[in-house]
């Protein structure tokens, strides 16, 4: 069993770190030039941000590439396939938006370490939520396709959604030195800005559904494996290769 | 209508200072758009501190048919260059 802080900078870096690979997985296949680019530059953020909680844990490198689906602690909705364009977005857009909440109050902890890491990542998340929140409108508020597109893509994402603002035994006694953030303070902000986007977008805010979660605890959806063989592929095969 | 975004020219403050330059072009949908697409293709290796960003259809461009007689005037009045100042060593961006 590891100590509190590594479980929950493995949480915090395996957000970033799954949710970077995703969105990896567009480089050359975005429908723009300029899409691909905007894709993967958030990517690479996200994933600098896994290597420098993961190494809170340990070695970063070793953690990303030598452990097995159980021992993954992201939460469910990062490791969620691509879809098409307007799932990416309902994902990104759901998440962002609680990572900019989330790393705004990891600015304050009392641990320095992942104070100043929140302190070089709300900015870059910032800009992530802006890119998701605009896309949204022009999906929603586009064309007859982009709006069912975009409507399917939050519908798969929505019941992940939950999972964000979880607290458990793990988390509990590090909120309470002042180490972790309350995510449970931030879900009338988030639902508040989920819902100004939305309407900005003309969608209507889906149904209530129920909540999938497990993510925490390592009980992931099938997705991540295959997220993983491919992530994890050479590493695997060839074992401390460098370049 | 075309289904390609349209063109945008993009122009990058590399810092305070110095004047916005021109550095490429990006395709957009719309302006906040085309701001994105500029910071992520021309900004991601510290190239600027502003964009700006402009539709390439606004720009209105000289008639290179036209170019002896808007250019070439000018070819042999060389007092107009400001080549007889010796400018200070340590006077950078001039």
């Amino acid at each position: 069993m590891t100590d509190g802080l590594t479980e929950y900078a493995l949480r915090l870096g395996d957000d970033s770190l799954i949710l970077g690979q995703r969105l990896g997985e567009w480089c050359g296949h975005a429908p723009m030039l300029e899409v691909d680019l905007s894709l993967t530059n958030v990517a690479l953020d996200l994933v600098g941000q896994a290597t420098l909680f993961l190494g809170i844990a340990g070695d970063a490198d070793k953690l990303a590439f030598h452990r097995d689906v159980l021992d993954f602690k992201n939460c469910l909705l990062v490791e969620q396939p691509n879809g098409d364009f307007a799932q990416t977005i309902a994902r990104q857009f759901l998440f962002s938006n609680w990572q900019e909440l989330l790393f705004r109050e990891l600015t304050q902890s009392r641990n320095a370490t992942l104070a100043a890491i929140a302190g070089k990542a709300v900015k870059e998340v910032a800009y992530h939520a802006r890119l998701a929140n605009e896309w949204m409108v022009r999906l929603g508020d586009g064309t007859a396709e982009s709006r069912a597109r975009i409507v399917n893509g939050l519908d798969w994402m929505w019941r992940f959604g939950d999972e964000l603002f979880d607290v458990d035994d793990v988390v509990e006694p590090l909120i309470a030195s002042g180490v972790a953030v309350d995510v449970r303070k931030l879900r009338g902000e988030w639902d508040q800005r989920i819902a100004r986007t939305l309407s900005e977008a003309t969608l209507e805010m889906p149904k209530p559904r129920r909540a999938a979660k497990g993510g925490r605890i390592g009980h992931h959806s099938e997705h991540l494996g295959h997220l993983l063989s491919e992530m994890q592929f050479l590493q695997r095969a060839y074992p401390g290769a460098t370049w | 209508m075309s289904k390609e975004w349209p063109l945008w020219e993009v122009f990058v403050r590399a810092k305070n200072g110095l004047s916005h330059r021109h550095v490429g072009s990006v395709h957009a949908a719309d302006d906040r758009m085309a701001i994105e697409a500029a910071r992520d293709t021309y900004t991601r290796r510290m190239e600027g501190v502003s964009l700006w960003v402009v539709r390439s259809a606004d720009i209105v461009a000289s008639d290179p048919g036209e170019g002896a007689a808007l250019f070439e005037p000018a070819a042999d009045k060389v007092y107009r260059h400001p080549t007889f100042y010796s400018i200070p060593e340590h006077v950078k961006n001039i």
